[in-house]
């Protein structure tokens, strides 16, 4: 039976090195895949890998099981991406006016939306709508990129998102609404207007 | 963005303006949203077009970016962090 987190932990406390790679088995690929949306780039991520554990390690004596382990952890991380963020100069501006992302009223008129595939899996197919979803993610300041990463990728609740980033729980609502909206108008002007075509079943 | 170009996102139908909608999608989507907002909200999206195609949409854009996310650690990335950590914490 797999030790616990806090048992794992223990036992790293008492200097067993196989605890901690057994820890860190079990977080890697977690870890990897938030510092990949986080960064978009593989070296980064690998970077950023290695330098989250490399921290954890070292924290963990300090450690005292007051807030659940992978919060922490991914708090850690969080904050290792962000740091290599801050010292990108490419990065998008940190502002995300929702108005640029809604649909347009013309006249006054209501807008007319064009309804998106029905099947959602049936875009997960192409590689090109997935490029897509990556380019729409890559354009995301930071600070929104990570509560979106944390909160609907990765599962956490508001309150576990909040505490990862440091942030209040209306900030992670207001973060994510805005994040959602901004990604959605993103992706429109791919799945709207007749740009995207469903994979042929011969393809498959 | 000016206050004029806010105002174009308005539009009011059967009590409930599209905007006021718009702020509160995402805690309708979570099931945060207090009871009486919901139906209110769902009343206006019985008979407003846009506003069920958009909140379609958000909840698409949701799912696939949840569905997407499923990448593997590459093996070697795998190796090298074990590797790297092996030595780097010899000297913790």
């Amino acid at each position: 039976m797999e030790l616990q987190d806090q048992a794992l932990i223990e036992k790293i406390k008492g200097g067993d090195y196989q605890a901690f790679e057994a820890l860190v088995n079990r977080y890697e690929g977690k870890v990897y895949r938030l510092a990949i949306r986080m960064l978009r780039n593989q070296q980064d991520a690998e970077d950023a890998l290695q330098e989250s554990f490399l921290q954890v390690y070292r924290g963990l004596k300090s450690f005292e099981g007051r807030s659940n382990f992978s919060t922490w952890l991914y708090r850690l991380a969080t904050n290792v991406c962000l740091m290599k963020i801050r010292h990108r100069e490419t990065e998008p501006p940190g502002m995300l006016p929702l108005e640029d992302f809604l649909p347009r009223h013309e006249d006054g008129e209501q807008p007319t939306l064009q309804e998106w595939p029905e099947k959602p899996e049936e875009i997960l197919l192409t590689k090109e709508s997935r490029e897509k979803m990556m380019e729409a993610l890559d354009r995301l300041p930071a600070e929104y990129r990570a509560v979106f990463v944390l909160r609907d990728i990765e599962g956490f609740s508001n309150a576990e998102a909040g505490e990862a980033l440091g942030i209040s729980v209306a900030a992670v609502k207001s973060r994510l609404h805005r994040a959602r909206i901004a990604l959605r108008g993103m992706l429109s002007e791919y799945f709207e207007k007749g740009k995207f075509a469903p994979p042929a079943l011969s393809e498959n | 963005m000016t206050e004029d170009r806010k105002d174009e996102t308005v539009v009011e139908c059967h009590g409930l303006a599209c905007k006021e909608i718009l702020e509160k999608l995402s805690e309708y989507i979570d099931g945060e949203l207090d009871p009486k907002i919901c139906q209110d909200l769902e009343h206006h999206m019985k008979d407003c077009n846009p506003c069920l195609l958009f909140i379609d949409s958000l909840k698409k854009t949701i799912t696939l970016y949840k569905y997407a996310a499923a990448e593997p650690l590459p093996k070697e990335v795998h190796l090298r962090l074990h590797e790297y950590l092996k030595k780097e914490c010899k000297d913790c």
